[in-house]
């Protein structure tokens, strides 16, 4: 044999390989100038606007109490969803997703790696509107914090889901139209920041099936009154399974 | 004992729909690609534009799965296989597949993170040239400056196989001089590489082995030379091509087997069974007209005869 033997190249752990993925996209996401404004001034805005408004008034707690839990709803829609949604429909696009299965990360990895990444801008982001609020006198029930991020976890894996089915399966372009509008229609009409209570009433009984309703729903059952509201959990869970199976039916690499 | 080789192919078939055109029905995009790819060899796949080369490979890539057929890369099914065969693969796609807004540098050292004893990333930066432009985003590179990029990324992890799909696409000729040094020197080092390529050029300067794909088949397949040698043999097809004043037809007496044609005014082509004999007429009627041709050249055979012979497709 002529060739000379070569060493076998070996992979990186699993676990290493996922952290450098979840880090590797977190600083992707960090430095999307469009994504922070959705990401972080949006929320921040809607906030600002919850405590200084009468939107949410004579409903047992103060302003900024009802206000904080929906607001970090809508963070996690803001990056599970739209932001993850539309760069992993041009990761799509562009082929990033089918090199980098070709490394030793593959695919699972590549979704876990996003997962990762998705939670890593969650805490940044609950942190910063989590001084916000206390800024604005916020005071949650300190027995639903523990399960208010709990259910935060479970609406970004939700809406992370969702996401992925839609940048899996239509164009780019339509991935950040969809997810954008969504983000928009979710945002002012879907229980997320504003109680089903205070909707139309054709939408009352609706926004409770949605994900964002159900998420914006068991944030403020958590952190106004300590709370479980096990019906919401229940739709998100539903959520997360059914969005998660279709994503891995449909979701097209290329 | 012969080495066994990196990658087998055996009797490939791919369906992809359901395809609109047949009334939803799956399109057979390759229908039984059976290759071989050895150690310190680079084998091509050469095929016009959607002959089923990038599906064949893809296939093998483990990025597609296959309909029929079985592939074995080094040793394991490439589409049940897990990390640590990644880890020994390297692929370069065909549109690149890399982030827009990545810059090279950070791009590659994220790469290499994914493998436990990668190749130095500095070293390859330095071979590739990619240093001149390693704080540029990916999206303001030229073509080639990203085809460079793409070849590190699938370098980083010191792979033993080596997938190159067109290589030399949208590479300027300094580049591709630098990228096929490249390639001789992996090759040199024992790495398999198989590489798809619609120009003919890339496969007879790079290639040990030729496949030749169409409309998903193999329809050819050999060294180089043996390739080249068979088409002289079965079609004794030459060209003579020489330029001089316009407007010299027709001309007398040259054997009814020839033909000759002026391909636009003042050039002529020859074609046919050339022997000796006819280069006399030639030159005869030449002299006898006192017609000095301007250039004068007879085209040696190439790829590209073998390719039309066996494929009968017009290379796009």
């Amino acid at each position: 044999m002529s060739a000379p033997t070569m060493p076998t190249s070996t992979p990186a752990t699993l676990g290493r390989r996922i952290l450098r993925q979840g880090r590797y996209e977190t600083l992707t996401m960090l430095r999307n100038g469009e994504q922070l404004i959705l990401a972080i001034v949006l929320p921040l805005m809607a906030l600002v606007a919850l405590s200084a408004l009468p939107l949410l008034d004579d409903m047992g707690a103060s302003r900024v109490d009802l206000a904080t839990p929906g607001v970090l709803a809508l963070c996690a829609m803001s990056t599970a969803f739209t932001g993850q949604g539309i760069a992993t429909g041009f990761d799509r696009r562009y082929g990033v997703l089918r090199f980098l299965s070709t490394t030793p990360l593959g695919k699972a990895g590549l979704i876990a790696g996003k997962v990762l990444a998705v939670l890593a801008v969650l805490v940044i982001q609950a942190a910063i509107v989590s001084v916000a609020a206390l800024f604005l006198g916020w005071s949650p029930e300190p027995a639903g914090l523990a399960l208010g991020a709990g259910v935060l976890v479970l609406g970004a894996i939700s809406f992370t889901a969702l996401g992925l089915l839609i940048a899996g399966t239509v164009r780019p372009e339509a991935t950040l139209a969809i997810t954008n509008l969504v983000w928009i229609l979710f945002g002012a009409l879907g229980g997320i920041v504003l109680p089903a209570s205070r909707l139309p009433a054709w939408l009352e009984d609706t926004v409770g099936w949605l994900p964002s309703g159900a998420l914006g729903g068991a944030m403020r059952e958590a952190l106004v009154f300590g709370q479980v509201d096990v019906f919401a959990i229940v739709i998100l869970l539903g959520w997360s399974l059914l969005a998660s199976l279709a994503a891995i039916r449909w979701f097209k690499w290329s | 004992m012969p080495e066994s080789p990196a990658l087998i192919i055996d009797g490939l078939i791919k369906d992809v729909g359901p395809v609109a055109a047949l009334d939803g029905r799956m399109k057979r995009v390759v229908a039984g690609v059976s290759l071989t790819a050895r150690r310190g060899h680079v084998t091509a796949l050469l095929g016009a534009n959607g002959a089923g080369k990038t599906t064949t490979i893809e296939c093998a890539q483990g990025l597609q799965h296959r309909t029929g057929g079985n592939i074995t890369l080094l040793g394991e099914d490439p589409q049940t296989a897990g990390a640590a065969l990644r880890a020994r693969v390297g692929v370069m796609l065909q549109d690149g597949g890399l982030p827009p807004s990545a810059r090279p540098v950070p791009l590659l050292r994220h790469v290499a993170s994914m493998y436990e004893n990668p190749r130095s990333v500095d070293a390859l930066v330095e071979r590739l040239g990619i240093s001149a432009f390693a704080d540029t985003t990916i999206r303001r590179l030229s073509g080639g400056q990203k085809q460079r990029v793409a070849l590190a990324a699938a370098l980083v992890g010191n792979p033993e196989v080596l997938f190159l799909d067109e290589p030399s696409a949208g590479l300027d000729p300094q580049s591709r001089l630098m990228v096929f040094e490249l390639i001789r020197e992996l090759r040199s080092q024992g790495l398999a590489i198989i590489l798809t390529t619609h120009l003919l050029d890339d496969a007879q300067k790079l290639a040990d082995y030729v496949y030749i794909i169409d409309a998903g088949e193999t329809v050819a397949s050999g060294t180089v030379a043996e390739l080249l040698s068979e088409a002289s043999t079965t079609q004794a097809h030459r060209s003579l091509v020489f330029e001089g004043p316009a407007g010299l037809l027709p001309s007398p007496a040259l054997r009814s087997e020839l033909l000759l044609v002026e391909t636009r005014p003042g050039s002529y082509t020859v074609t046919g069974p050339l022997e000796p004999a006819d280069l006399l007429a030639l030159s005869t009627w030449w002299a006898a007209e006192g017609i000095m041709p301007t250039s004068l050249h007879l085209a040696s055979r190439s790829l590209e005869d073998v390719f039309l012979a066996v494929s009968g497709t017009e290379l796009r």
